[in-house]
């Protein structure tokens, strides 16, 4: 038994004697390589990281200030903001409205046309025409938003004073319409992807019932998707909600407390932009506002992204099978 | 009078010709399973009867489909009432992501029924005859999502069979699952072949044995024999079926 193992196969230690273990050439230096690479790209990816810190930490010490000098309260619940005037108040409510305004209106442009367009794209057009309109719906993606902000400014507001002429030349309506269009490939695209990744098993089982197509995309598609589609949503809030450019330009920087769309209003975003770009001197209680504001817009963003991500993993993990 | 007949059928995936000249008729009340190696054109012939081939891009049917003697291809029937009398199983059990009992009255409520005590007799008559009452009854508001392979297959088939079809068309019902379901299926298929009448896809020989009363082998696009089950597995007419049944190809 031993014999017959040891002719057949030989051990490693007979099979060392014999003949020198295989060398890869310049093993070290390959070696280093490796490793020097390695450190590399954790380094890049450390970049991010260390970004996303960065700036939690800026805004924290600034905002830190803030507060020393304005209580928290008082910035949650007073309802004028009006940091750079001679009477100062310091609530961040009218800001708060009129970006959830703005927004508000942007999903209600963005969220039926998006849907629409995710079902009709991922359950009724034939390939051709999804390759066709596809493309055009993500160039709306690049549109720069400066370019969306005179648009609003220039033609949509203009447009809709003939139907509603009390429409004030600043206002949060045409704006909101405005970014509703720029975040609809968001809406769409993550939402076509939720739909596409419902099994064909299902479609398949509702069809074999004597389903219609109509039947098949609202009442078993859909509602498999659904939570793929609530994180675009989502997403596509936070979106509008950090949007910047199209509020400054035609929304009129104007903070008040309202929800009539026709009036002018500020948002977070657009406060900041006007006080940075101002010549509130560095320092003072009125500059640091904008940190003060800018935490506040980031931990409302931070939270509808993770509530996005949650729904997503969700999702997968329901979807996944 | 034949219950499911085809005449000459040849179907065409764009250029590949997949049923050549089939011509097979099925009695009523009989299970007839289709046998033959993969791509020989058993599961296309059996979505021929509720037009499943239909949904695919660039396919091709010539010949005739008969149901209960009327072409339901060329007669000018809404393909979603054939669908109702012509259930299906898949191979992959797929219950919506609904509760199991909306997935059961699922087909009752897209044909617009909204009559709450004919849903619940439906939903209960038709689980009973799934073989699955029993053990679902205490938790029909649960996710059927949260059944096992073998329940959740039976699930489907009480789903088909709640919106009363007469044909049950099954696509390998049980490869997916493990032998216990399995043996379930099979059995549920013969208290089932009372009342309608069954076409199976199968790659177990064995089970196609057991369940059925006449055998279909297929091969490459062609019915080579169709015959009394027992007939075909003891006395094959043909080479290939014999060749197929003894295991030396396929």
């Amino acid at each position: 038994m031993e014999t017959v193992s040891t002719v057949s196969f030989p051990s490693a230690e007979t099979g060392n004697r014999t003949r020198p273990p295989f060398q890869f050439p310049r093993s070290s230096f390959v070696y280093a390589r490796e490793s020097v690479v390695k450190v590399i790209l954790l380094l890049c990816a450390l970049v991010s990281v260390f970004t996303t810190l960065g700036i939690v930490v800026v805004l924290s010490v600034q905002a830190y200030e803030f507060f020393q000098e304005v209580p928290i309260w008082d910035f949650l619940t007073d309802t004028q903001w009006t940091p750079l005037f001679s009477d100062q108040h310091f609530g961040i409510l009218p800001l708060l409205t009129g970006t959830l305004l703005t927004s508000f209106i942007a999903l209600l442009v963005s969220v039926p046309l998006g849907l629409i367009i995710a079902v009709f794209l991922s359950e009724y057009a034939a390939a051709p025409v999804r390759k066709t309109v596809k493309p055009f719906l993500e160039v709306l993606a690049g549109i720069p938003t400066i370019v969306y902000g005179y648009f609003a400014l220039i033609t949509v507001t203009p447009l809709l004073q003939h139907f509603f002429p009390t429409l004030s030349g600043f206002n949060a309506l045409s704006p909101g319409i405005v970014m509703g269009i720029m975040i609809l490939p968001l809406v769409t695209s993550l939402s076509e992807d939720a739909l596409r990744s419902v099994p064909s098993g299902l479609r398949e089982g509702g069809y074999a019932l004597g389903a219609s197509k109509l039947q098949v995309s609202l009442s078993i598609v859909f509602p498999s998707a659904f939570s793929g589609i609530i994180a675009s949503i989502i997403l596509a809030l936070s979106r509008a909600v950090g949007e910047t450019m199209i509020v400054a330009i035609a929304a009129g920087q104007l903070p008040q407390i309202t929800l009539n769309p026709m009036n002018p209003v500020a948002t977070m975003t657009t406060y900041i932009v006007s006080v940075s770009q101002g010549d509130t001197p560095h320092g003072t209680l009125a500059y640091n506002t904008i940190f003060a504001v800018a935490i506040a817009l980031f931990i409302f963003t931070f939270i509808l992204n993770i509530i996005s991500f949650r729904i997503r993993k969700k999702f997968l993990a329901v979807g996944g099978d | 009078m034949y219950k499911v007949e085809t005449r000459d059928v040849n179907l065409f995936y764009g250029n590949t010709h997949a049923l050549k000249n089939v011509t097979m008729g099925i009695l009523e009340y009989q299970v007839v399973a289709m046998i033959g190696p993969s791509g020989c054109g058993k599961s296309t012939y059996l979505r021929l009867f509720n037009r499943m081939n239909d949904m695919i891009d660039g396919v091709r049917i010539e010949g005739e489909v008969l149901l209960s003697g009327k072409d339901i291809y060329n007669g000018g029937t809404r393909v979603e009432e054939i669908r109702k009398k012509v259930g299906m199983v898949f191979q992959k059990p797929n219950p919506f992501p609904k509760t199991i009992f909306e997935n059961v009255a699922y087909g009752l409520r897209i044909n617009g029924i909204s009559n709450k005590k004919f849903i619940e007799e439906t939903v209960e008559r038709s689980l009973k005859q799934a073989a699955l009452w029993d053990e679902v009854k205490d938790e029909l508001k649960k996710s059927a999502l949260a059944l096992s392979g073998g329940q959740q297959q039976r699930l489907c088939i009480a789903r088909a069979l709640a919106v009363e079809p007469s044909v049950i068309l099954m696509d390998e019902p049980a490869s997916a699952l493990d032998p216990i379901s399995s043996a379930k299926i099979e059995e549920l298929i013969w208290e089932l072949k009372k009342k309608y009448t069954i076409i199976i896809v199968t790659h177990n020989m064995q089970q196609a044995a057991r369940v059925s009363d006449k055998t279909a082998f297929f091969y490459l696009g062609e019915l080579i024999e169709f015959n009394d089950t027992k007939e075909l597995f003891m006395n094959p007419k043909h080479e290939r079926t014999q060749n197929y049944i003894t295991g030396r190809f396929g």
